[in-house]
């Protein structure tokens, strides 16, 4: 009986200790800015730990679900069955914006081609184009690199450039954006997309949206301002609108503190006005 | 102090330790068969449900179709697209390249290993061989697939002047790596127990080394060579992360070697952490599941068979 008492009390004490403890997970994308947001909010409030995790926006959704995870980061929208699955498990997901990412598509160093439209880039990634010749580069089968479908940027692109059509089936899909850029880094012909913050040592490409607008670089100023084409937001996912320490936390990198600390790590901070709105009375 | 140390103390807990050794081994064969289950039920409603099967019918998985009007029927697999094609063919081909380059650069790699370190090398040498090839199998296969897809994959593509850096020699070659040990360990167990006397009866009748080892070493160890090179190529069918990392995972039909691939293993990898539960695309995944599941156990069983058919050939017995 004794032994049992104790273990009791173990597990009790174990329970207690949890109640400051904030678990992140989800996007890959969104793990740096996770990371760098839970590591300054922690030196600030020492009775709190946040573990921080990746996997893909699929998996966190996936565990905010389950009830695995406090906050989940995603880089998409939850899908309508991922809504119908969350109440059918009594899970009201709370979604705020907490930064903005462009997506970069990106080339290797040495190739010529500087801009694309977004024509272009649709009929280069579902297969109708497929050599550089075309988009005034070298004659060379054009090497397609992209990201598992688990991922928020995969689902984003398709949305957003392709139209919602098929990838072509030669697209190599990688696990990880830090992956297609370094496969894209060391493949004269490749061709690859990612978050702004991962893409480095490859050359951006200018992305137009139509043939008689300007070509824009993805930069953080031109994410913020709206005139680079392919942006998106990025999310927090909570279960029921945050109070306590998740509200303090979700508040904190809102303010302009917690943006700055974004822009830091390479992400693009979110317009005040819109970060201002989303701040929890 | 008791004269007879190993006398037991008492019968009922000589009992008692002798069931909890049972249940332990028994456990074992029990979680098999669960994880079995488990995997076969969920993939169950590809046969049974119609709401999946509209989605993902065997018929789907196997058979060319037509997805939009107009368009030539094709195998395609996008499970994440507006019309979801679930068609395994792609994979399939992807698989079975990968496993047939790793089985023909590692069958011969691993069988003259397994040759050179039975018959020839001195016993200093072979005793540097053995434990380093064995100990190739220890190496992490994420190790090998990263090494493959950052090293590797370079240098294919430079002596080979390919269009795509991950393709399936690569895959396979990586692969192949990762099956060297198997196919050694078996092979090598088999030459070292063919029977001293055959090997004397060989030389006594003037025989010299290379005879002994190729017109009887090998032929008597044959069947050993074989479990090898089967169970290394039911390793090279179920193994995922070389494949996922070596691969370039492009979902096409192709029969060219140089082209990227898309095996059964990495699919489930890739795509089962993202899928909506319960999902058809959820219940093909758990579905190429139980057929890795299956066939790895078919090609398992078929090299233990033959290992106990060498044993008894080796032992004189006959059938």
């Amino acid at each position: 009986m004794k032994k049992i008492a104790v273990l009791l009390i173990t597990i009790m004490a174990f329970v207690v200790a949890q109640a400051g403890n904030i678990t992140m997970k989800g996007s890959d994308t969104m793990v740096q800015l996770g990371q760098r947001w839970a590591e300054e909010y922690m030196k600030s409030h020492k009775d709190v730990t946040i573990q921080v995790a990746g996997g893909g926006s699929g998996t966190g959704i996936a565990a905010l679900i389950n009830g695995s995870t406090d906050i989940c980061q995603a880089s998409r929208d939850m899908k309508p069955q991922e809504y119908n699955n969350a109440e059918t498990k009594g899970i009201k997901p709370y979604r705020v914006a907490v930064a903005l990412d462009g997506i970069a598509v990106f080339v290797h160093e040495l190739n010529p081609v500087k801009e694309l439209t977004l024509e272009q880039l649709k009929a280069i990634y579902t297969g109708s184009i497929t050599n550089w010749k075309d988009v005034g580069g070298p004659d060379h089968v054009i090497v397609l690199y992209g990201r598992e479908n688990n991922s928020g940027t995969y689902a984003y692109f398709k949305e957003h450039v392709l139209k919602n059509e098929d990838y072509y089936e030669a697209t190599q899909t990688l696990p990880g954006t830090a992956a297609v850029v370094n496969a894209v880094g060391k493949d004269k012909y490749g061709i690859g997309y990612g978050g702004l913050a991962w893409a480095k040592r490859v050359k951006f490409i200018a992305i137009k949206n139509d043939d008689k607008s300007a070509a824009v670089l993805p930069s953080i100023k031109t994410v913020t301002d709206g005139s680079y084409p392919i942006a998106r937001d990025l999310y927090w996912f909570f279960n029921g609108t945050p109070t306590g320490a998740l509200k303090d936390l979700l508040n904190w990198a809102l303010s302009p503190e917690g943006q700055k600390l974004a822009e830091a790590a390479d992400y693009i901070p979110l317009p005040a006005e819109m970060a201002a709105k989303s701040v929890i009375k | 102090m008791n004269k007879y140390k190993f006398k037991p103390k008492s019968r009922f807990k000589e009992l008692i330790g002798e069931k909890l050794i049972a249940i332990a081994s028994l456990s074992a064969l029990a979680v098999i068969l669960l994880i079995f289950i488990f995997i076969f039920k969920e993939s169950i409603p590809i046969l049974t449900s119609p709401e999946v099967q509209s989605e993902a019918g065997l018929n789907k998985m196997i058979l060319k179709q037509q997805f939009y009007p107009g368009h030539q029927p094709k195998w395609s697999w996008q499970p994440n697209s507006d019309v979801p094609k679930y068609s395994l063919v792609p994979l399939f081909i992807g698989t079975l390249k990968a496993a047939v380059i790793a089985i023909i650069f590692a069958a011969p790699l691993g069988i003259a290993a397994a040759l050179y370190s039975s018959e020839f090398a001195s016993k200093r040498i072979r005793e540097v061989i053995k434990p380093v090839i064995e100990l190739l199998a220890g190496i992490p296969s994420v190790v090998l697939g990263f090494f493959a897809l950052i090293v590797l994959a370079s240098a294919i593509q430079k002596i080979f002047g390919l269009t795509y850096r991950l393709n399936a020699v690569n895959a396979g070659i990586a692969l192949g790596i990762a099956i060297i040990p198997i196919v050694f360990t078996l092979a090598e167990d088999a030459m070292t127990s063919v029977p001293k006397s055959l090997r004397e009866a060989a030389l006594a009748l003037g025989a010299n080394q290379w005879q002994v080892s190729f017109t009887m070493i090998l032929p008597a160890a044959l069947p050993g060579i074989a479990a090898g090179v089967i169970l290394g190529f039911g390793r090279a069918i179920g193994e995922t992360m070389i494949v996922l990392m070596a691969s370039g995972n492009a979902a096409i039909i192709s029969y060219s070697v140089a082209d990227s691939i898309r095996t059964l293993s990495a699919t489930i990898a890739a795509e089962l952490a993202e899928v909506v539960f319960g999902s058809a695309h959820y219940n093909v995944l758990f579905f190429i599941g139980s057929l890795l599941f299956v066939f790895t156990f078919i090609v398992n069983l078929g090299g233990e068979l033959i290992m106990v058919r060498l044993k008894e050939k080796l032992q004189g017995k006959t059938r």
